[in-house]
Formats: structure tokens, C-alpha cells, sequence
């Protein structure tokens, strides 16, 4: 990897990129043009102020909007999500901010929503059965994975577990299922102070186990800290993407904001 | 691990003992809240069981014999059937006011098939089965895809459907005779089976059929979990990959399918076919009996056997206060009673915490 001051220039092919992205909700433009690229095997976190299109953009990549413009590659073949349930079956996860977990529902039932399995045999093909101490030991092994066994009842609903813990169940279901890239959105932002240090562990596994990951925060110091690089969003678009080791969180702020100009170098990240 | 935030260092020594729970601690009216809070068809069976000793002990023997107790399953027995449908779109937090009139009509249908046009009765059956899962069809594609609330789509049906039986049958009652004689297919669930004293009627069965077979696609299956999923945040439901139009759509064309199942269990009920029962308040009782039944009127939470015994605990009520001869009045009260309570119930089972 060859880095040089605020712009990188990654060696090798990204896995995911957008060109073009353009998306209009009536008048407003919510995407102008956007740019986006993801590496293997990173965190690349996504910073904007309020209304700058970061969730448009999380959108469009995960299938939740279709952009009315441009181009989404994922290892380089062009796809064009038309719902989320697209999006998952070409590999790519999302932890929504709202967790999309349903609270009356167990967590292995939760884990497994939209994609259940099924017994084998008669009992699945004909009764439709769901094999549920499958889903129950798969559901128990990945969070064990993940250092989230505090839980002790893999049966008991998603609403009687803290917020943290929902947390953990929705980062394990997109751990499990995501084969390609993991989307987080602002998944400290209701948390407490131990619980976002739980989550941003969980964050670095995941990362360990070679999934690249979207990261979309407004916690600079949690951004600061897990990610390899910061794609900066302002008005509908690619601003730049900078190195988290070689700015300050008060410059990446000031660049959101435009309170500061990118350098030149910066731009054609 | 990750590196650790200058601010986060006191973290270590911090007190890590919070996520405990301390069973014994805990009161038993928080246990009992967490135990119905699990079993949702808890209540409405103590409720039920309570409801039979309380008459038993009022009435004295003759409550207890096998015939009663028989003769209140015939009895809520349509009303069992019509509140599993209801149940279905209850637990998508919606409502279908339409139902009751949706199975009148699939009976003249079936009726007027098999006798005034002379098709083979299993035919004619067919047609009203059809007739019914196409009502619900159409409840099903307006609230999916029109995004209109549940509440107004089926207010509409519910009249719509409900002038077009009187309108088609030109109010004309198809008699207990001529069907009897021309199409006993129709009578099927009229069929009854004694054992002693008791009196189980090929209705009763298929109530009890229908809500166990109902019981195992909720709880076991895809779709059934779909289905809870949909009515507890649809938008959570969409996000987790369910289609959830697709599950509205089916959900309220089902209803119309086992309305209209009702219907030919009505017809052995009630022998004749009649356009005017599309008067009765069968849908307000099929709410009723899901009401007290548990299932909670904002979707998502419920077991459809509490619906049973919601329909159950109505007929034991009204069949006690009979007995007992009392206004039937009372009973009217004592339902409105049981709906506000079993409501008041839901509320505080849902406000149960970790």
C-alpha cells in the first residue's frame, strides 16, 4: 500500500466501487455524482454532516434505494440491488442503524429471518418445518465466535436483551451471513460507554476475519480508531478520503464541514 | 484488542457485575409476568378453567356433564374458525372487519352452485372456497400495495361485500330441505359422533384441525415467523430481507380462504343458507374471541390457540349465564369485561423487561 499524505492510492483492485451515484428525492438531490471504493480487508469509514448523503449512499449500496444514476461493482462485475434481500444474496450485509430486528421474535429466529433453514427430508420440503436446533447451534456458535455467550438462552426474544446485546445480535447475523462486505450504520450511536468498546471489538473481528467493512459513524474518536481510511462525504458526493493516521479529527471535521478545502492530491482518491 | 480511548481506561477496574440477574430477587409477580410474557396462551386458559369451575360450582353437576361442555364447542364453533382468520391479520397488526360478511356470501355462493345452478357440490364448495380467498385477495392488494390502513380497506369490503350478497341472492333463504336433498355434501360438518353423552360434531373437529394445523405454520414455519415478524416492525421485517407484501397479501387472502371454510361449516350448522345472516355480528365476535384470546391488537405477539380459548371462554360465559338463567344481557357485559381485562393484560405483559 502506497500512501502518501492526505490522498491514498491503493494498490490493489477494490472489491466494491460505485461511480456516478446520483439518487433525487423529488427536488432534493440527495446523491450528486457520488464516487465510492472499498479494499479488501478494510474499515472504511464514511463521515458527513447531517444531510450530506451518507445514507443515500449506504442506500444505494445495500440495495434499500436504487440510485437513479451510475454504476455499483462489486469485485468487478456491475449489479443493481433492487431490495435489501438482493443485496445479502450477492454477500453483502447490513446492520441497520435501527438494528431491523423484530423484538417479539427469538434471537435465533432473528439471526435466520429471511432465511430460514429448513428441515431435511419430508418435514422440510412438504411441512416446511424449520430446523430449529440447527438454527439454534448455528445461531450459539457465531455468537460464541464473537464473545457475545453472555446471553444464555438462544430461545429467549430480542426484546428482553440490553441494547448492546441487540447490538451484538445484529452484528453477529450480518458477521454470519456477509461473505463480501459488512455495512454498518452508526453502530455505537445508542450505546454506552462499555457497550460501544464491546461493539468496536466486535468491529475489529469481524475485520480480522477478512470482511471488509463500511463503517458510518458521527463518533470521531470511534472512527479515528478502527478505520484504515475516511471517506469524507459532503453535499451528495465524494469529498475525499483521508488517512486516519496522518489527519487530526479536528481537520476531518473541518473538511465535513467545509470549513476546509481538501488538498488537491485528496481528490482523486 | 482494539486500542484503548484515554477516557476508557477506568473501564477496567470498573464494577462488571451488572448484566447479572438475581432469580431468587425477583418477585413472583415479575416471574408471572415473564412466564405469560413467553406463553402468551397462558391467561385466556386460566381464564377458561377458571371460568368452568366458577359455573360449576354456581350450576352444580349438570354443567359438568360431557354434553355441555360438548354442546359449547358446536356452539363456538364458527366463531372458532373465523377468529383463527382473524388471528392471521391480527398478528400483522392489522384487522379485518370484512370476514363475517366474506364467509355469508362464499355460503350462498356454495348454496345457489350447488342447488340453483346444479353444479356437483364439490364444485360448488370450490367456487365459494375461491369466491372467499379472492375477497381476501383484494383486502390483501389494497393493503399492500395502496398502503391503505387495514381498518378502512376492510370497512370498505365489509359493505361493498355485504350489498353484493344481498344484491346477488336477492335475500332469498335456500332451504334446509333442498339442501339436504340435493347437495348433503354441503351438510358435511353438520356430521356428529357420540361418545356417551358427548356430542362432537365433524365442525367441532375442524375447528380444532384448523387451529392446530394453524398453530405449527406460525410457530414452525418460514412464513408463519414472517408473519409475527411483519405485524412486530414491518419496516425491521422489510430491512431483514421478508417480502413483506407478499406476506400481507397471503395473510389476508387466507382469511378469506378459511372465511370462507367457515362458511361451509355454517351451513351444517345452521342447515339452511341464509343471505340475511350478513346481519349477525360474527366478525365483532371473531375480534372478541381473538381479543381475549391474547392476541395483541398492535400485532406481532399472541398464540393463535389463546384464540381458541377466547371463542371458548365466550361460549362458557354465555352457556353458564343460560344455565343459570340469567338476562342474556349479563352476558353481553361480562364479554365487554373479559375484552377490556385482556387488553389491560397485554399492556402489562408488554411492558415486561431483561
Amino acid at each position: 500500500m502506497d500512501q502518501k499524505g492526505f490522498g491514498i492510492i491503493m494498490t490493489q483492485e477494490p472489491i466494491l466501487t460505485a461511480r456516478g451515484l446520483t439518487k433525487r428525492y423529488g427536488r432534493v438531490t440527495a446523491l450528486d455524482n457520488a464516487d465510492f471504493d472499498l479494499y479488501p480487508g478494510e474499515i472504511l469509514a464514511v463521515i458527513g454532516d447531517n444531510g450530506a448523503g451518507k445514507s443515500s449512499l449506504i442506500k444505494a449500496i445495500s440495495g434499500a434505494a436504487v440510485p437513479d444514476e451510475g454504476e455499483i461493482r462489486l469485485e468487478g462485475k456491475p449489479v443493481a440491488f433492487k431490495s435489501p434481500m438482493e443485496a445479502r444474496e450477492a454477500g453483502i450485509e447490513t446492520v441497520y442503524q435501527n438494528l431491523a430486528l423484530s423484538p417479539a421474535l427469538s434471537i435465533a429466529d432473528n439471526m435466520f429471518l429471511g432465511r430460514e433453514i429448513r428441515k431435511p427430508g419430508p418435514l422440510g420440503s412438504w411441512l416446511r418445518m424449520l430446523d430449529r436446533p440447527a438454527m439454534e447451534k448455528r445461531a450459539r456458535d457465531k455468537l460464541t465466535e464473537l464473545g457475545l455467550m453472555t446471553i444464555q438462552n438462544i430461545s429467549q426474544a430480542v426484546e428482553t436483551l440490553s441494547g448492546g446485546q441487540r447490538q451484538g445480535v445484529a452484528v453477529a447475523r450480518a458477521a454470519a451471513f456477509g461473505s463480501k462486505v459488512v455495512i454498518m450504520d452508526e453502530p455505537t450511536a445508542a450505546l454506552g460507554v462499555k457497550e460501544s468498546r464491546r461493539v468496536l471489538e466486535l468491529i475489529l473481528d469481524v475485520k480480522k476475519r477478512g470482511l471488509p467493512i463500511v463503517l458510518i459513524s458521527h463518533n470521531m474518536p470511534h472512527v479515528f480508531e478502527v478505520a484504515d481510511r475516511i471517506h469524507i462525504h459532503r453535499l451528495g458526493r465524494r469529498l475525499c478520503v483521508v488517512d486516519p493516521k496522518q489527519i487530526s479529527m479536528s481537520d476531518a471535521v473541518a473538511l465535513m464541514t467545509g470549513a476546509k478545502k481538501p488538498p488537491e492530491d485528496a481528490l482523486a482518491a | 484488542m482494539s486500542q484503548i480511548q484515554e477516557f476508557e481506561k477506568v473501564l477496567s477496574s470498573s464494577d462488571t457485575s451488572v448484566a447479572a440477574f438475581d432469580e431468587h430477587g425477583k418477585s413472583f409477580v415479575k416471574r408471572a409476568q415473564h412466564f405469560l410474557h413467553s406463553t402468551p396462551a397462558a391467561v385466556p386458559l386460566i381464564v377458561l378453567v377458571l371460568s368452568i369451575i366458577i359455573f360449576g360450582i354456581a350450576i352444580g353437576g349438570r354443567f359438568f356433564s360431557s354434553y355441555t361442555l360438548t354442546l359449547i364447542l358446536q356452539q363456538i364453533a364458527i366463531v372458532g374458525i373465523l377468529g383463527a382468520a382473524q388471528t392471521l391479520v391480527i398478528l400483522t397488526a392489522g384487522i379485518d372487519l370484512s370476514i363475517g360478511v366474506i364467509m355469508v356470501i362464499s355460503a350462498v355462493i356454495m348454496g345457489n352452485c350447488a342447488i340453483t345452478y346444479g353444479m356437483p357440490t364439490i364444485l360448488a364448495v370450490i367456487v365459494g372456497l375461491a369466491a372467499g380467498g379472492a375477497c381476501g385477495l383484494l383486502n390483501g392488494l389494497l393493503v399492500a400495495y395502496m398502503k391503505l390502513p387495514p381498518f378502512i380497506v376492510t370497512l370498505g369490503t365489509w359493505n361493498i361485500v355485504m350489498a353484493t350478497n344481498f344484491i346477488y341472492s336477492a335475500n332469498e333463504t335456500i332451504r334446509d330441505a333442498d339442501v339436504d336433498a340435493q347437495a348433503p355434501l354441503l351438510h358435511l360438518f353438520a356430521m356428529s359422533f357420540r361418545v356417551g353423552s358427548a356430542v362432537l360434531t365433524a365442525g367441532v373437529i375442524a375447528t380444532v384441525v384448523l387451529v392446530g394445523v394453524l398453530w405449527y405454520v406460525l410457530n414452525h414455519t418460514a412464513w408463519g415467523r414472517h408473519v409475527y415478524a411483519v405485524g412486530d416492525d414491518q419496516e425491521a421485517a422489510k430491512l431483514s430481507g421478508i417480502q413483506t407484501k407478499k406476506v400481507l397479501i397471503t395473510v389476508y387472502a387466507l382469511a378469506g380462504l378459511i372465511a370462507a371454510f367457515a362458511a361451509w361449516v355454517s351451513i351444517g350448522r345452521n342447515g339452511s343458507i341464509s343471505p340475511s345472516a350478513a346481519v349477525t355480528d360474527y366478525n365483532l365476535q371473531a375480534i372478541t374471541a381473538t381479543v381475549i384470546g391474547g392476541i395483541s391488537l398492535f400485532g406481532g405477539r399472541g398464540s393463535i390457540l389463546g384464540t381458541l380459548f377466547g371463542a371458548m371462554i365466550v361460549g362458557v360465559v354465555s352457556m353458564g349465564l343460560n344455565m343459570l338463567g340469567a338476562d342474556p344481557q349479563w352476558k353481553v357485559l361480562l364479554t365487554g369485561v373479559l375484552i377490556i381485562g385482556a387488553v389491560a393484560v397485554d399492556q402489562w405483559i408488554r411492558k415486561v423487561s431483561a
